[in-house]
């Protein structure tokens, strides 16, 4: 039986065991001499594990009594997260090496709030949700604060605790209303308790407060405070990883907690999310217009974009969630790149980010500002890039579920929220003379750029497939 | 052929690709060969454009050279043209090819400017040849950044203001119809525009927030469909990007957004609002018509005090594009065949006029009319030219443009004889307006320093234009070589027009009587 139970849980096992012997292993021998291999053995790990969970799981296996659920939909987010993670990693190791950040410790904590994001995407029981989350936030909460000669870093970090201990808070009363309220933390339990159609009134306070937590996580407004300030302080490759991987995670265990625990009362939640949606996809439209630093830019951009991704869940459906699940998947493609690009600027090898610095950047260097050109318009959700394609379905599963409103605003959003990636354009292409940027030539970096810029075209012929795993991912949560 | 239609639209990108992949350097050897290129990749698609036209059946009033794959998201990729369209594909292809000679003088960044006159070629081909809603988008759309990038990089001075302008105005107009697409998908549960046209979409009147909505579902959807046409008309009030834009766009870019980029609003109109949702363009025909006309009267009144010449033409272009919408929602043979006719006219005509311009602009830079004055004593052949274009500008007839603003006019006559006596005005101002401007350019002493010692036309600069003169008379003295080919599919949108009004009208009798 307890057999059984570990190899489900068997990849997560392979990374927490992984994440421990090379602490001792570096804490013994060479400490951050050998931060740098770690970091590539480490992305090639996780790489690996990846290809592993995608090609080899199969059907739904739960471990622990229902605690641990490993089916296509835990798969998808899982494989996404790894490879996400494992390319940040890998970008991140030449920009840190060079300003004496590369510490072995930062590769670990990566791994170890991996570990969390796959619990969290896993959960079937509010222990194992609560599990996973905080494994997550607290492993990021010190990459935050990696820089510690820095002041905006380390405040980034105390910003990013505090704020998500109360966001934890909230989420663990509402998981104790719901215990209270079920009698049980498993979600089968909930969902037999929430019945069908109305849900008893103590139950949807805990399903509120619980929906506050999960929305400070996946940072909807207006529970958005902190990721500005995050973004902006942390170093960029950490800001890179927390645009991308966790937002995966978070925002599948929002999807799973919704539909595994809630799944019968689509119409009491339903309403919550698309007013989150709502006003995360204008603020994040708004308040990025007058911003000048791109790395901030970036965060009002990722508030925008998962109010787009939150539609996806408010349409309570099975193809909203898929759709939910391709956004994800060509928006944190979209962010590697970008971020890559952040990565690449710099100045007498300090880094930049100012927008303003970007002036006549096409002159310089054409291919890397095509690149970039695709990646804003992509963002922007203007065709023919994947960005629209990623619009187009959740709007697809919003109209299907009859929220017009929800879809009318969300475009109104998009085309004030077209303005400020155009501004990037503006600065690359149309700016004067101003002081030349210099470019960070890892090929890494390029590679990434590039890659996705490309993935952004050639994406719009046949979505290299993911479309059939989303489905399915999606299939298996709602039913 | 199977793949005629994708042939003619990848062409151009394919020699985009190529040059973006294959050409290095920004010598004056690499520029020349990207020119080189970008000529005859566009000539080559106007030649292989050159078998739809043979091999088209006007008869037939379906789609024909119908390509069909599957696509992602439950999507199609459908390709196909039908009488309404293979002109526009013409015209296309017609176009690009002077637009690119238009643009031999470029210096700045020449590989990257033909690159974006390729892509933008391949773009404005797919909207008038995509037969699924979401592909028709993705190409109508994507037409923007091209076109976004030709104003910023290669504008002039106030550059910045008129491309962001461009871009939000109609986005933000596009975006809404992404919308209403959308929807439609929801209701009708395909994106095929063949069974779109055939489908009908609700047109019960319900209230939303109190308010009464007649036509119900259909004036809903072609209130979303007309916020992104008619920015891209332009019809007033929605037409302030296009002064702007023009202005500031190099030559090149004012020609394909005059000659094609305006025609997708009108093309939209005969493709999706008519056919799609008749009930509610038959509500909302008033209100299009008046629009029109207004179009045509004030911006014909304000071009009359333009002090630029990009401008005024500019503005003509507005006035003129007002004959079209109305010559549509006449609904009628005579006004839809006038309005395609007006829309292929306007195409040479103000391409024509926009090159007139970039040639003096290309000698003086400067666009000031004040500037100018007695050209007629050094430019004897320019000044030839472009006095026919004003003529053909104002409706002179044996010019195609006469043909289709009577023709339209004569539409409207039929429907609303008020609509029609307002917008005849239209004519004389804009005989005021174009021969103010010559003669304020071309005639009178040649005073000015400057002026003293401006060449004529170069061969190259003739060459460009001769193919333009030569549509302009053809279509003017023969105008049944295109009536013949859009006549049937224009007949059978107007018929199946009439019958689902009259089917509307009789459920509604229905409804009362019960």
């Amino acid at each position: 039986m307890i057999q059984a139970d570990l190899t489900v849980i068997l990849p997560e096992i392979m990374l927490s065991v992984f994440a421990m012997a090379a602490l001792l292993v570096a804490v013994y021998t060479a400490k951050d001499r050998a931060a740098g291999l770690l970091t590539w053995i480490t992305a090639a790990f996780m790489a690996l594990v990846a290809l592993w969970i995608g090609f080899t799981g199969e059907g739904v296996n739960v471990a622990f009594g229902g605690m641990f659920h490993d089916d296509a939909f835990a798969r998808f987010a899982k494989v996404a997260i790894l490879l996400s993670a494992a390319i940040v990693l890998v970008m991140s190791q030449d920009y840190m090496a060079r300003r004496a950040m590369l510490k072995f410790e930062y590769p670990v904590l990566v791994v170890l709030a991996s570990v969390g994001m796959m619990v969290m995407v896993s959960a079937g029981d509010l222990i194992a949700l609560y599990m996973g989350l905080e494994l997550q936030s607290l492993a990021l909460y010190v990459v935050a604060s990696l820089r510690r000669d820095s002041m905006k870093s380390t405040e980034a970090g105390l910003k990013y605790f505090i704020l998500g201990a109360l966001s934890s808070g909230l989420l663990l009363y509402g998981a104790s209303l719901v215990y209270g309220f079920a009698g049980t933390t498993l979600f089968s339990g909930i969902i037999e308790a929430a019945g069908q159609g109305q849900a008893p009134l103590g139950l949807l306070f805990g399903l509120v407060f619980m929906i506050s937590g999960l929305a400070f996580k996946v940072s909807a407004v207006p529970f958005h405070m902190w990721t500005p300030d995050v973004y902006e302080g942390s170093p960029t490759p950490v800001t890179a990883f927390f645009a991308t991987a966790p937002k995966v995670a978070a925002m599948g265990l929002f999807a799973r907690v919704m539909h595994d625990a809630f799944g019968g009362v689509t119409a009491d939640w339903s309403q919550i999310i698309a007013l989150l949606a709502v006003l995360s996809m204008f603020l994040g439209a708004v308040a990025a217009i007058g911003q000048t630093d791109i790395k901030r830019l970036m965060a009002f951009s990722s508030i925008a974009h998962m109010g787009y991704a939150l539609i996806g869940l408010a349409a309570g459906t099975a193809m909203g969630v898929e759709a939910m699940l391709i956004y994800m998947a060509i928006y944190v493609t979209m962010n590697i790149g970008t971020f890559a690009f952040i990565l690449s600027m710099e100045k007498d090898g300090k880094p930049v980010t100012e927008i303003a610095a970007l002036n006549m950047y096409a002159k310089r260097e054409p291919g890397r500002a095509l690149a970039m050109l695709v990646l804003l318009f992509s963002l922007a959700g203007v065709p023919p890039m994947l960005g629209f394609f990623a619009k187009l379905g959740v709007w697809r599963a919003a109209l299907d579920a009859d929220m017009v409103w929800l879809v009318v605003a969300s475009a109104v959003a998009s085309a004030i929220g077209a303005f400020y990636y155009l501004r990037i354009v503006y600065y690359m292409y149309f700016g004067t003379e101003g002081e030349a940027l210099e470019t960070n030539r890892a090929p890494v970096l390029w590679v990434c750029l590039t890659g996705s810029a490309v993935i952004m075209v050639l994406g719009i012929i046949n979505l290299f497939g993911i479309e059939g795993a989303a489905a399915a991912a999606a299939a298996t949560l709602v039913n | 052929m199977d793949n005629l239609l994708s042939i003619v639209t990848f062409i151009p990108a394919l020699a985009a690709a190529i040059l973006g992949i294959f050409l290095r350097g920004d010598d004056a050897a690499a520029q020349r060969n990207a020119k080189w290129l970008a000529l005859i990749a566009t000539s080559v698609t106007f030649l292989v454009s050159l078998f739809i036209l043979a091999q088209f059946d006007p008869a037939d009033t379906g789609f024909q050279f119908v390509e069909e794959r599957e696509w992602l998201m439950g999507l199609t990729y459908k390709m196909g043209v039908d009488g309404i369209s293979v002109l526009f594909v013409m015209l296309t292809t017609f176009m690009m090819p002077l637009v690119i000679a238009a643009s031999w003088e470029v210096t700045t960044r020449v590989k990257e400017y033909m690159i974006a006159f390729l892509i933008l070629e391949t773009l404005m081909l797919g909207v008038f040849m995509a037969l699924d809603l979401v592909l028709f988008y993705l190409f109508f759309e994507a037409g923007l950044i091209p076109m976004f990038l030709i104003i910023g990089i290669w504008g002039g001075k106030n550059r910045i203001y008129a491309s962001f302008k461009f871009f939000l105005y109609t986005f933000l107009g596009s975006v809404l119809m992404l919308v209403a697409m959308v929807a439609m998908y929801s209701d009708a549960g395909t994106t095929d525009i063949p069974t779109l046209m055939r489908h009908s979409f609700g047109s019960e009147t319900f209230s939303v927030l109190g308010i009464q909505i007649v036509g119900g579902l259909q004036t809903l959807l072609f209130l979303a469909f007309f916020a992104s046409f008619a920015v891209k008309m332009p019809m007033w009030p929605v037409h302030t990007w296009l002064p702007d834009a023009h202005v500031q766009a190099p030559t090149a870019g004012s020609v394909v957004l005059a000659a094609i980029l305006l025609k997708m609003g009108g093309y939209g109109f005969l493709r999706f609002s008519l056919p799609m949702f008749p009930v509610g363009a038959d509500v909302l025909t008033p209100l299009v018509l008046w629009m029109s006309v207004i179009a045509i009267v004030y911006t014909s009144l304000v071009a009359l005090v333009q002090e630029d010449m990009k401008k005024l033409i500019a503005y003509s272009s507005v006035a003129h594009m007002g004959y079209v919408t109305m010559g549509i929602f006449a609904a009628n043979q005579q006004g839809i065949d006038g309005a395609i006719f007006q829309m292929l006219s306007h195409g040479f005509i103000s391409g024509a006029l926009f090159l007139c311009v970039g040639v003096i602009y290309d000698r003086m830079h400067t666009r000031e009319i004040d500037a100018y004055g007695g050209l007629v004593n050094r430019m004897p052949a320019y000044a030839l030219i472009f006095m026919f274009f004003t003529m053909a500008n104002v409706g002179l007839p044996g010019t195609s443009g006469f043909i289709g603003e009577f023709l339209t006019l004569m539409g409207i006559f039929q429907v609303n004889t008020w609509v029609a006596a307002v917008a005849t005005t239209g004519v004389i101002l804009s005989a005021a307006y174009a021969l103010w401007l010559y003669r304020r350019v071309v005639f009178g002493d040649l005073i000015k320093e400057s002026l003293k010692t401006i060449s004529d036309m170069t061969r190259r600069e003739k060459a460009i234009f001769a193919p333009l003169i030569v549509m302009t008379l053809w279509l003017g003295v023969y105008p049944s070589v295109v009536t013949d080919i859009i006549g049937p599919s224009v007949e059978a949108l107007i018929q199946n027009y009439d019958m689902a009004l009259a089917d509307g009208a009789s459920a509604t009798q229905v409804a009362h009587a019960e």
